[in-house]
């Protein structure tokens, strides 16, 4: 398959099974909102080492959030139930609750809950108020600033994490400004996030390493400075690899989100030096999601 | 299915127990098996049949008519379903009231929605003294739930009060939120004496200016975020509380009862 001269691999990517949890942090203005949101998705770009993944899914208008201040929905996916809960507690009660003018409320409805503030109320020290409004419980936390208002569960649901797509360019600066274009169009899908830097990561992970300790390491097929000296996926004329990985709801959601980007790719197109999209898999033997890249694309 | 409506014939001299005659214990009796119920009046018991006229079948739709202020227990430890009382109520409205809802066109007696715990009861009119409370001995009031009062309230209120909402559209008496232990009680209107009387958790939200004893505490004025959600849960209500125009998030915050806990507050619209 060739869209604007773009070669679409016939490969997938291959995702895991997740729990994923969404909250809508709120304050003064959408500033605050944003600092505090960026500092609790902060050093969550893979559950290799962050216990998470995590980002803004969106900002969220006045009239959109509960106390009808500017907000930010952010989401965050773990592999387990339990990793879920620890990272979502510990990150609101580090980056939220020490944010000036923050609030915190659930973003998501689900049969399970899970604490948001129902802990963080101790830090008040007995002096925190509790209300019961709408059948929700939530907490009010007297702090130096005034009161720190917190929903005390947020849902946690089923997902999917992993979805991925590599952008194959003739530059460093085309990969990126490639992916620049991806992620401004996919961050207008809800119910994905992408959770590396700025949306793009430039250090693909094959699994298992020459070195015993380390589960993962580079994904040299996909390397450019190896393509003499390794089993290279690369042709001669690419200097460049970027990878964009999505983590959504549902499989559907991922599904939109990629279709989303490599269109925003393609419509660079060859003239701009994108060559070939690719996707990252472990040969469909590990993870029970595959997304097809000229089915999605078709 | 038109709505079970019980109409008053005569005014007994003495009070009537209407405890039986709630939505779930009348579902699917016929109206011979309802007229054939008896209700405690004074040491006499009565037919209800011989105290009402008894039509329609919709036993989860109640209609008394032509109610009065003797008329007791109405609504006692409902689970569902809603009771349309027109005309007075007597004592005891709500007792223990598990859910459904309570629309009450005149007065009610004392001790209304007294140790309920879910549900909705509204009344149009005024409300006797101990609305929401705990029968006496007892030590948890109100449980949860929300009351209307659309016109004022008597000595009392919220007394014992562990969670729910108590809105008052006029105004309240003595000891409003005495021995509270948390909850929420709104009130638009004047309050009285000893507001707040030993209470120790629990919020108590004014529109004007109380009279508050020496064992609160100013704690300043503030912009509570909480306000905004709490008014917006009274959207839907028929009440002057829905009207986003009588809302406020700025408060001046009184702390106490500090012979108490302390951990109570009285907010004052600034």
């Amino acid at each position: 398959m060739i869209i604007n001269g773009v070669t679409i691999d016939k490969t997938f990517a291959e995702a895991f099974p997740m729990k994923a949890t969404r909250a809508i942090i709120t304050a003064q203005n959408e500033k605050w909102a944003m600092i505090s949101a960026q500092a609790m998705t902060g050093f969550a770009t893979s559950v290799i080492a962050c216990g998470c993944e995590a980002g803004i899914e969106r900002v969220l208008s006045p009239e959109e959030t509960p106390d009808g201040r500017p907000g930010v929905a952010i989401m965050i996916f773990a592999m387990g139930g339990k990793g879920l809960a620890k990272q979502l507690e510990t990150r609101a009660g580090q980056c939220v609750l020490t944010s000036p003018t923050s609030a915190l409320f659930a973003g998501i409805d689900a049969d399970k809950q899970i604490p948001l503030g129902k802990n963080l109320r101790y830090f008040g020290d007995g002096f925190q108020i509790s209300k019961l409004i709408d059948g929700k419980r939530y907490w009010r936390v007297p702090v130096m600033d005034g009161e720190f208002l917190t929903e005390a569960t947020t849902g946690q649901v089923d997902a999917v994490g992993g979805g991925n797509f590599l952008v194959l360019a003739e530059s460093q600066p085309q990969a990126l400004a490639a992916c620049e274009a991806a992620i401004e169009a996919m961050r207008k899908i809800p119910n994905a996030i992408m959770p590396f830097p700025g949306g793009v990561v430039r250090s693909g992970s094959k699994v298992g390493s020459k070195y015993k300790a380390l589960g993962a390491s580079t994904n040299d097929a996909f390397c450019p400075t190896l393509k003499g000296i390794t089993q290279t996926d690369l042709s001669p004329e690419i200097e460049s690899v970027m990878e964009i990985v999505i983590d959504g709801l549902t499989k559907e959601d991922i599904d939109k989100v990629m279709r989303v980007g490599i269109r925003a790719v393609c419509d660079l197109g060859a003239d701009n030096g994108i060559r070939r999209i690719s996707a990252g898999n472990y040969g469909g033997k590990l993870g029970p999601f595959h997304f097809h890249l000229q089915e999605i694309m078709a | 299915m038109s709505a079970l409506t019980f109409t008053l014939k005569n005014r007994p001299d003495q009070r009537v127990d209407m405890s039986p005659l709630v939505c779930q214990k009348l579902a699917g009796l016929t109206p011979a098996e309802i007229g054939a119920l008896e209700l405690q009046s004074g040491k006499r018991k009565v037919r209800v049949d011989a105290l009402f006229n008894i039509a329609g079948a919709d036993a989860q739709n109640m209609v008394i008519k032509n109610s009065f202020g003797k008329l007791d227990f109405i609504g006692k430890a409902l689970h569902g379903g809603s009771i349309a009382v027109e005309g007075d109520a007597g004592a005891y409205l709500g007792l223990g009231m598990a859910g459904g809802t309570i629309h009450v066109s005149g007065n009610a007696g004392i001790f209304a929605a007294c140790e309920m715990k879910e549900g909705m009861i509204t009344i149009a009119g005024d409300v006797e003294d101990f609305l929401g409370a705990a029968l006496p001995g007892n030590k948890m009031g109100m449980k949860g739930g929300t009351v209307l009062i659309k016109g004022n309230a008597g000595e009392r209120v919220g007394d014992h009060m562990r969670r729910g909402t108590i809105l008052i559209e006029g105004d309240a008496g003595d000891y409003c939120g005495s021995r509270m232990t948390a909850g929420t009680i709104a009130v638009m209107g004047q309050t009285g004496k000893y507001l707040g009387y030993a209470m120790r958790r629990g919020t108590l939200l004014l529109w004007r200016a109380p009279h508050l004893s020496a064992r609160f505490n100013d704690c300043g004025a503030h912009t509570l975020a909480f306000l905004p959600i709490l008014f917006a849960s009274f959207r839907q209500l028929n009440s002057r509380f829905a009207d986003p125009a009588l809302a406020f998030n700025r408060v001046r915050r009184f702390g106490g009862d500090l012979s108490e806990m302390g951990r109570g507050e009285v907010l004052v619209k600034m």
